[in-house]
C-alpha cells in the first residue's frame, strides 16, 4: 500500500502554517549538507541552511524556498520550522535578482564596515529565490 | 437649573464625541479581527518553537552554554511592549504598573516598543537603552530580528545579565492579561512532564551537534518569542481600545439620555413659565 511510505509533513512559518500534508519522500538543505528523509528516519533534529526544499507527495513533487530555520524529524512525522518559507509563484524574480547583484556588490567592495557575513546569506537567499522562483 | 441653551450645546458636544468614540469602536474592531487572525496563524509556529526548545534543553541538562547562564550582578533588561496611541483604556497603564512593581530603576534598563511606555517610563526614572516604537505600528517578523539581535548582543557581551519582555497577553477579545516572562538565560520549567512525554520514543539525534543546534536555535527562539508578544500586544491594544471605546459610548448614550430629560424638563418649565406670565399679564389688563 502507497500508505505506508507517507508520513505526515508539517512546514510551519512565523505568519501562517506553510504545509501541512502527507508526503512519501521530503529533500532539504541543512547546515551539514543536502538530506532526504524517507519514513521510519531516526529521530534526528537538524538545522536549515537557506535552500530549496523538495516535497514529494502522492501526486507529484512540490518545491518551496526555505531560508533557515529547523527541522525535527521523527518516525512518521516531520516538522519544519522556517522563518522564511516561499513557493516559486510567491518569489518576485526580478527583485531577488537585484538583492543578488547587490550583495555581490556588497561583498567586492570588501570595505570593513560592510557585515561580509550578511551580505553572504543575503546572497545565498537571492540565489536560492532566483532558482525556484525560474521553476 | 441650568439654561435650555446651555444643555442643549452640552448634548451637542456629547453627540459629536458619541460619534468619535463610535468610529473608533469600529475601526478597533476591524484592526482586531486582522490581528486575531494573525495571532492564531503564528501560534502554532511559537507553540513548536517553546516544545522543541523545551525537549532538547531537558534532554541535554548539563550543556554549559552562555546563553543558558545567568550573569551575576549584572543590570537587568526589559523589553517592554505598549501601544503608540492612547484612549485604550487601562491597557498601557497595567504594563507600566507592571515593570515599575517588578524592577526599580537603579538597575533595570529598558528596550522600549510604543510611545505610551516610553513616555510613562522614562517619567519614572527609568533609563532607556533603545526605542523600537515605530515596530508597533505594523509588527513583521523582520522587526521581531531586528529586537532580537540587538538584546542578544548585549547579553553575550556582558552589559546585561538577564533580559525580561512585559507585553498583554491576548486570552480572547475581553480579557489580556499583562505578562512578564523571562526571555534569558533560557529557563525552562516542568522538564519531567515533557520527558515522560517522549520517552516511549527513540532518542532524538542531532546533527550538528546539541550545542551547535542550540547556538542557532536559541536566536530563533527568542525571535519567536519576540514576535509572538508583538503580534499577541497588537491584538490585545486593539481589544482593550475597542472596550474603551465601546462603554465610552454606552456612557455617552446614557449621558444624552439624561440630558434629554433636563433639556425637556427644562422646556416646559419655560412654557409653563410663560403660560402664567400671560396668564398674570391677562389678569392685571382686567
Amino acid at each position: 500500500m502507497a500508505d505506508e511510505k507517507m508520513f505526515k509533513l508539517r512546514i510551519i512559518a512565523p505568519d501562517r502554517v506553510f504545509y501541512e500534508g502527507d508526503a512519501s519522500f521530503l529533500e532539504l538543505v541543512t547546515s551539514e549538507g543536502e538530506v532526504g528523509i524517507y519514513k521510519n528516519h531516526i529521530p534526528m533534529t537538524m538545522v536549515l541552511v537557506p535552500g530549496i526544499a523538495r516535497i514529494t507527495e502522492a501526486d507529484g513533487v512540490k518545491v518551496a524556498a526555505l531560508h533557515s530555520g529547523f527541522v525535527e524529524v521523527l518516525q512518521d512525522q516531520i516538522t519544519v520550522l522556517a522563518e522564511i518559507a516561499e513557493w516559486p509563484d510567491e518569489i518576485d524574480v526580478n527583485r531577488a535578482k537585484e538583492a543578488k547583484i547587490r550583495a555581490e556588490r556588497r561583498l567586492e567592495m570588501q570595505d570593513p564596515n560592510v557585515n561580509t557575513r550578511r551580505a553572504e546569506i543575503a546572497l545565498k537567499k537571492s540565489l536560492i529565490r532566483i532558482e525556484v522562483g525560474d521553476i | 437649573m441650568a439654561s435650555m441653551r446651555d444643555i442643549k450645546r452640552r448634548k451637542g458636544s456629547i453627540q459629536s464625541t458619541q460619534q468619535i468614540t463610535k468610529a473608533m469602536k469600529l475601526v478597533s474592531t476591524v484592526k482586531l479581527q486582522k490581528a486575531k487572525i494573525n495571532a492564531e496563524n503564528s501560534k502554532s509556529y511559537f507553540d513548536y518553537m517553546y516544545d522543541t526548545v523545551t525537549s532538547i534543553l531537558a534532554k541535554s541538562g548539563n550543556i554549559n552554554h552562555p546563553y543558558l547562564q545567568a550573569q551575576e550582578g549584572k543590570k537587568k533588561a526589559v523589553i517592554v511592549i505598549t501601544s503608540n496611541r492612547g484612549l485604550a483604556g487601562g491597557y498601557n497603564s497595567n504594563i507600566c504598573k507592571l515593570v515599575a512593581a517588578n524592577f526599580s530603576d537603579k538597575d533595570t534598563q529598558l528596550y522600549i516598543i510604543g510611545r505610551k511606555g516610553k513616555e510613562a517610563l522614562s517619567r519614572k526614572g527609568f533609563e532607556v537603552l533603545e526605542d523600537y516604537s515605530e515596530v508597533m505600528n505594523q509588527p513583521l517578523y523582520s522587526d521581531a530580528m531586528k529586537i532580537g539581535e540587538r538584546v542578544l548582543q548585549d547579553f553575550t557581551e556582558g552589559k546585561i545579565g538577564e533580559i525580561y519582555i512585559a507585553y498583554t497577553a491576548f486570552k480572547n477579545t475581553v480579557s489580556h492579561i499583562p505578562t512578564l516572562m523571562k526571555l534569558m538565560p533560557v529557563e525552562i520549567e516542568d522538564k519531567e512532564d515533557k520527558d515522560n512525554s517522549k520517552s516511549s520514543e527513540a532518542p532524538m539525534n542531532y546533527e550538528p551537534e546539541e550545542e551547535e543546534v542550540l547556538e542557532m536555535i536559541i536566536p530563533k527562539y527568542v525571535t519567536s518569542i519576540i514576535y509572538g508578544a508583538l503580534i499577541a500586544a497588537e491584538a490585545s491594544e486593539n481589544g482593550a481600545r475597542m472596550q474603551a471605546m465601546d462603554s465610552a459610548t454606552s456612557n455617552a448614550e446614557e449621558m444624552i439620555q439624561d440630558l434629554s430629560l433636563k433639556y425637556n424638563r427644562a422646556r416646559q418649565g419655560s412654557i409653563t413659565q410663560e403660560l402664567t406670565e400671560i396668564i398674570a399679564g391677562a389678569q392685571a389688563i382686567e
